[in-house]
């Protein structure tokens, strides 16, 4: 029990220290999940939308495909982007393999299912009048659409905020499309998967303590914004 | 309107295709990188090489990417790494036959370990690897929980050995061992099956570096530690550049040289000396193939 409350205060030391290796791998995590959320917010806030203010046939079957890929598996989906960006692979020659590159992109299509659906539910919940009122004061199909998002915007950020809680904490992609090679695409989770193989735990729980505090600072935020 | 979010779809698609590329430094400085197994990573050797190595070199970033053997030469074969260090003969040999990588360097060896614990209550202890194994095996199937052996069970190069050990015993591996209560698969590289044999009180192989660099957080004891079953010899083979045009095949043959250079080998007969008062490897590049 002491070694480990030995370690917790090593670990804060690390950090309070601003230990290089630390902040180095936090940014890039940073950097890495802030992009593939960014990413993935552009393509599914969109997507969203067109599935949420039309009717078609099947609609039903498509959420139902959207919520079962919420818990879509991390490690498929690295199996997947890594077969597509293989040399060997149908986009080998873009060399995205071992590189933040393509652990954008793995993240990317890992998040976003999940923001597509939660911004959906985020915009059934604008009230029926609000529609009604803003097609009886003559606003077009488009401004309809934007009223309403404008009316779900704290819905879609928080379900952007959601995404970004996926894309920070995975491990799979980050392993198997980064490859974890030190200074270019290790980040938290694959360091602290390798640190305590090592044996090295300071160091994973000083990154642990970092990646719990991301979270809550992300989470203060949003309740600021939604606040207001 | 439909078509609207359509273009933004697509704009956005191509926005992430240009950021992707952008970021991934395409064209940019050059890289090698080398699929590596996770013994020459765990040790640390690795980091001292490199940053020699780009000393030398500073336009290029060597990295590491730290798999089984199996997985690295798979790697190799995908064309997605330009050379591959790894210690599996027969795998390294039938890589270079089928056409995937150049040729063979040797560069380091040391030896794989029989470790368990002290007690030794299979009573290995003075054996070669061959008997020791089916020792651990009979006393192993006779006393399940007192007796367990961990093994890699990942297609590592330490693995192939172990199995090949398994095969020159007189117990047949797919029905008196794989799967039996006292073998336990681990999935794991060597540190973490070092740990787990730890906790478990088992026996595993263990290649002697990662085994040193360890020692400190285990109460395992080296039993069987010479013999020609157990040597681990370290090679480098760079991906065929005729077979995939994209390798780094220049900086590939520069790193080669310099790791089999008397500077190179310096560093790799040095490394750990200071810290686990002995060689983790013992260099040998330009020698012959030592047999025993």
């Amino acid at each position: 029990m002491s070694e480990i409350i030995n370690a917790f205060f090593q670990a804060i030391n690390l950090i309070v220290s601003l230990d290089p290796e630390v902040i180095e791998i936090t940014l890039r995590t940073m950097f890495i999940s802030l992009s593939s959320t960014f990413f993935a917010a552009l393509i599914a806030i969109p997507l969203a939308s067109l599935i949420h203010f039309n009717k078609f046939r099947g609609k039903r079957s498509v959420m139902n495909v959207i919520q079962t890929l919420y818990s879509l598996p991390t490690v498929l989906v690295g199996l997947l982007v890594f077969l597509l960006i293989s040399k060997s692979g149908p986009l080998g020659n873009l060399s995205l393999l071992f590189t933040p590159g393509g652990m954008i992109l793995g993240q990317t299509i890992l998040v976003i299912p999940t923001v597509i659906g939660f911004s959906i539910i985020g915009l059934r919940g604008v009230k029926e009048e609000i529609k009604e009122l803003a097609l009886s004061l003559g606003a077009s199909n488009l401004q309809t659409v934007t009223t309403i998002m404008g009316e779900a915007k704290y819905a879609l950020l928080g379900a952007i905020i959601l995404g970004f809680g996926r894309a920070i904490s995975e491990v799979g992609v980050a392993l198997m499309i980064g490859g974890n090679i030190r200074g270019y695409t290790r980040v938290i989770t694959t360091t602290m998967s390798l640190e305590t193989q090592k044996g090295n735990v300071e160091l994973s729980i000083a990154l642990g303590i970092i990646l719990l505090s991301i979270a809550l600072i992300v989470n203060l935020i949003l309740n600021q914004v939604q606040e207001r | 309107m439909d078509t609207k979010y359509i273009l933004l779809a697509v704009a956005v698609v191509a926005i992430v295709v240009v950021a992707g590329v952008y970021v991934s430094g395409y064209g940019q400085a050059q890289t090698l990188k080398i699929a590596t197994t996770t013994s020459l990573e765990d040790t640390g050797l690795l980091t001292v090489l490199e940053s020699e190595y780009e000393k030398k070199y500073p336009n290029v970033d060597v990295q590491f990417i730290a798999a089984g053997t199996g997985q690295a030469l798979e790697y190799g074969k995908k064309g997605d790494v330009d050379l591959v260090m790894v210690h599996a003969k027969t795998s390294e040999e039938k890589f270079i036959a089928d056409g995937f990588g150049t040729n063979r360097t040797i560069f380091a060896y040391n030896y794989f370990y029989i470790v368990g614990p002290a007690t030794d209550p299979a009573n290995i202890n003075g054996s070669n690897a061959t008997s020791a194994f089916s020792k651990i095996g009979t006393a192993g199937a006779a006393n399940p929980t007192e007796v367990m052996f961990v093994s890699r069970g990942d297609n590592s190069g330490t693995n192939t050995r172990e199995l090949q050990i398994w095969n020159k015993t007189d117990l047949n591996y797919t029905t008196e061992v794989q799967g039996q209560p006292w073998y336990i698969e681990s999935g794991k590289g060597m540190g973490d099956t070092l740990i787990l044999a730890n906790e478990k009180s088992a026996y595993t192989l263990s290649d002697s570096g990662t085994y040193l660099a360890f020692k400190g957080n285990l109460t395992l004891t080296a039993i069987v530690t010479q013999g020609k079953d157990l040597l681990n010899i370290y090679s480098l083979i760079p991906v065929n550049p005729a077979k995939f045009p994209d390798v780094n095949s220049e900086d590939a043959q520069s790193w080669i040289a310099f790791v089999t250079s008397a500077e190179g080998q310096k560093i790799i007969g040095d490394y750990g000396v200071d810290k686990y008062g002995q060689q983790l490897f013992i260099p040998i590049a330009g020698q012959p193939e030592p047999t025993s």
